[in-house]
């Protein structure tokens, strides 16, 4: 998939074209083009491209707060684009982040609602780890499902999604909903339970826990023997099953890591963001997660660029759609055109190679 | 639960008249994807394409309802959706057959395009989000219609019901008893021998792509024109999805297609009558709604677990076609 994975290396050195320069100029040039069609969307409906896009930098970059915003908003990306960048590496399609990101927030809210006594540093402990256990149980069945059945792993995680956000909705609205409260929502989480800030500034240590998973995953995918297996599956499942490598433990391994990080991610968000279990905790990471993963190259450090340039995005759409009223669903559109614009970069970039 | 009010032909009745309609939507699109698929494109971006769909067919129907086409309004916003689900496979189709980019990733990217191009066109395109389009009358059968109980189950449907039941056979015959259907299988199975045998395999999987974007496109259509006269974001709800894994339940096959859409639509139309009965009846409130609304993706996981074999896959499903690499 990747081009390091299926561009033989003769053929990659034999090109005029450094591998490098592909890999960094093709998401370059599909950021141009996902603007420009962007752009055309915006004049479509008689509104100045150029006016919209300065509402959009400026409400991404236009001052400490609103970089701040931006970094907040890229941090829950990360996570999830992390944790996939490890599984499509295995070619193993999880499309089910934003189920197992609910299913993260879900578990770890009940600890936030019942164990708000506990000593803080356990308190947290424990939060943090139930959201990593929500989203691996729910990446497990689609685990289980494609191991023992054979089942796509690609429609079992994204029916998932549509459950487990049914299953948050009628925890929201049922059995923990606020006493006394009309909502449907959960009581707020006790103080106790937010991460802790740095430096009096509204980042949390849910950023630094993201930021610190970019060179966790680039150790786990090219120096150690796991990561090794995971890329062998994923570049031809047949031989890596040959060289005996256990395809089936890769497989599982992919789907619980990348459960694992989205779950995180849904526990940071609700613990500093919403402060409460509701249905609308989610801005669609699930989804923005893998195309962060695809624009970053599935390398750490591309979906951590990738991740904050989707959260300027989505963030600069906002503010353009309170400034001049232009829907902000262009964001998830304008990120879609990008990956399209990369996928078609990347591939001619390989045909003129071979 | 109180099952007197559920075990009632009247209840049953209107249930399975429901099920029927609700199992079109998702029927065009899987009769779409078999076709496409059967030529060895695997699209997952059926999702999109039905939004985009779904948003164009709503958007045409309401713009024309006023002017002097207004009688004319609903066909010409199925067309609308058709020819938009057609614009979003030639996307796929160069991206995925000519430049022979990963299908699986050019799929799930194509419903992230196709589900913010039509919340967002819908947005800019209507200020008011309660806007409604006619819809279409039920066009009863002459005779068929009048007999008892089943009459009114099979042969008291809008045109779209009768047309989409046509073409499961249409589509079969054209996949299984024509030469264009025998391309297309050839090409899906094996397309280094078929390009020997003289065959253009790239025109003929952009053909089998397109004609499967046109119909889940219509499905889209059908669903917001005809069937719930509105639009709203997420409106398509997960059908392109079960659509792709009920090719898989249905082997490949136009006719077991119907059976899996059925399957489906049955699902959909017990959640909604069980909801809407709970609304008046206290003693059906035992089942929370949330759980009722998951049945369709329960159900769709289920019919995955009872037929996940996947032998009956067209061979070169998923790979392009690279005339060098053979």
């Amino acid at each position: 998939m990747s081009e390091a994975d299926t561009v033989p290396m003769a053929v990659a050195e034999r090109s005029r074209i450094p591998r490098w320069l592909v890999n960094s100029a093709a998401p370059l040039i599909g950021a141009v083009a996902g603007l420009a069609i962007g752009a055309v969307l915006i004049r479509l409906t008689g509104a100045n491209p150029l006016q919209a896009y300065a509402t959009m930098l400026s409400g991404a970059f236009g001052g400490p707060r609103q970089i701040t915003e931006t970094i907040l908003k890229a941090s829950p990306l990360l996570l999830v684009g992390l944790g996939l960048t490890a599984a499509f590496r295995a070619r193993v399609w999880n499309i089910g982040g934003e189920g197992q990101y609910y299913m993260g927030a879900l578990c770890g809210g009940i600890v936030a609602l019942f164990c708000a006594n506990w000593p803080r540093p356990l308190l947290l402990a424990a939060m943090l780890l139930a959201g990593v256990a929500g989203g691996v149980a729910w990446a497990l069945i689609a685990a289980v499902l494609k191991i023992r059945r054979g089942m796509s792993e690609i429609i079992s995680t994204l029916m998932l999604n549509y459950i487990a956000i049914l299953v948050m909705q009628y925890m929201a609205r049922g059995p923990l909903q606020e006493p006394g409260g009309y909502l449907p929502e959960s009581a707020q989480f006790a103080a106790s339970t937010r991460l802790p800030v740095l430096l009096g500034s509204r980042i949390h240590l849910g950023v630094l826990i993201a930021v610190l998973f970019v060179p966790v995953v680039y150790a786990l995918l090219w120096s150690t023997p796991l990561g090794f297996r995971l890329r062998a599956v994923g570049s031809r499942e047949s031989v890596a099953r040959y060289a005996g490598i256990h395809v089936e433990r890769a497989i599982l391994f992919a789907l619980a890591f990348s459960g694992a990080l989205a779950g995180l991610a849904g526990i940071i968000e609700v613990s500093t963001l919403h402060t409460r279990l509701k249905a609308e905790i989610s801005g669609g990471y699930g989804f923005s997660g893998v195309l962060v993963a695809l624009l970053g190259r599935m390398h750490p450090v591309g979906v951590a660029i990738a991740s904050f340039f989707f959260a300027a995005l989505i963030i600069g759409a906002q503010s353009m759609h309170v400034v001049s009223g232009l829907p902000d669903a262009l964001a998830n559109a304008i990120q879609a055109v990008i990956v399209l614009c990369v996928l078609a970069a990347d591939a001619l970039a390989r045909r003129r190679q071979s | 639960m109180d099952w007197k009010l559920v075990l009632n032909w009247a209840f049953v009745t209107a249930l399975v008249t429901a099920g029927i309609r609700l199992a079109i939507p998702v029927l065009l699109a899987v009769l779409g994807e078999t076709v496409t698929e059967r030529a060895g494109v695997l699209n997952l971006g059926l999702e999109g394409v039905m939004a985009v769909g779904a948003v164009t067919g709503f958007l045409v129907a309401f713009l024309l309802q006023k002017g002097p086409l207004g009688a004319w309004s609903s066909w010409a916003g199925l067309l609308a959706g058709m020819a938009a689900g057609m614009a979003m496979g030639l996307i796929l189709s160069v991206l995925s057959i000519s430049l022979k980019a990963d299908q699986v990733i050019c799929g799930v990217t194509l419903v992230v395009f196709g589900q913010g191009l039509a919340n967002y066109v819908y947005r800019q395109a209507s200020s008011s989000l309660t806007a409604r389009v006619p819809g279409m009358q039920p066009v009863p059968i002459p005779l068929l219609s009048r007999i008892p109980v089943l009459g009114g189950i099979l042969f008291t449907h809008d045109p779209t019901v009768y047309l989409t039941v046509a073409l499961v056979y249409l589509v079969w015959l054209f996949l299984f008893r024509t030469n264009w259907g025998l391309s297309i299988r050839a090409v899906g199975e094996n397309p280094a021998a078929a390009e020997t045998s003289g065959l253009n395999v790239n025109a003929i999987r952009y053909a089998a792509t397109l004609i499967g974007t046109a119909l889940a496109g219509l499905g889209g259509a059908v669903l917001t024109v005809v069937q719930l006269r509105m639009f709203r974001e997420g409106i398509t709800g997960g059908r392109g999805w079960i659509a792709v894994a009920l090719v898989i339940f249905a082997r490949w096959q136009p006719k077991l297609a119907l059976v899996g859409a059925l399957l489906f639509g049955l699902a959909d139309s017990v959640q909604y009558r069980i909801q809407a009965l709970s609304q008046v009846e206290r003693g059906m409130r035992t089942v929370p709604y949330e759980f009722l609304l998951m049945l369709p993706y329960v159900l769709t996981i289920l019919a995955l677990l009872y037929r996940s074999n996947r032998s009956d896959a067209p061979a070169a499903l998923g790979r392009a076609y690279d005339k060098s690499a053979d």
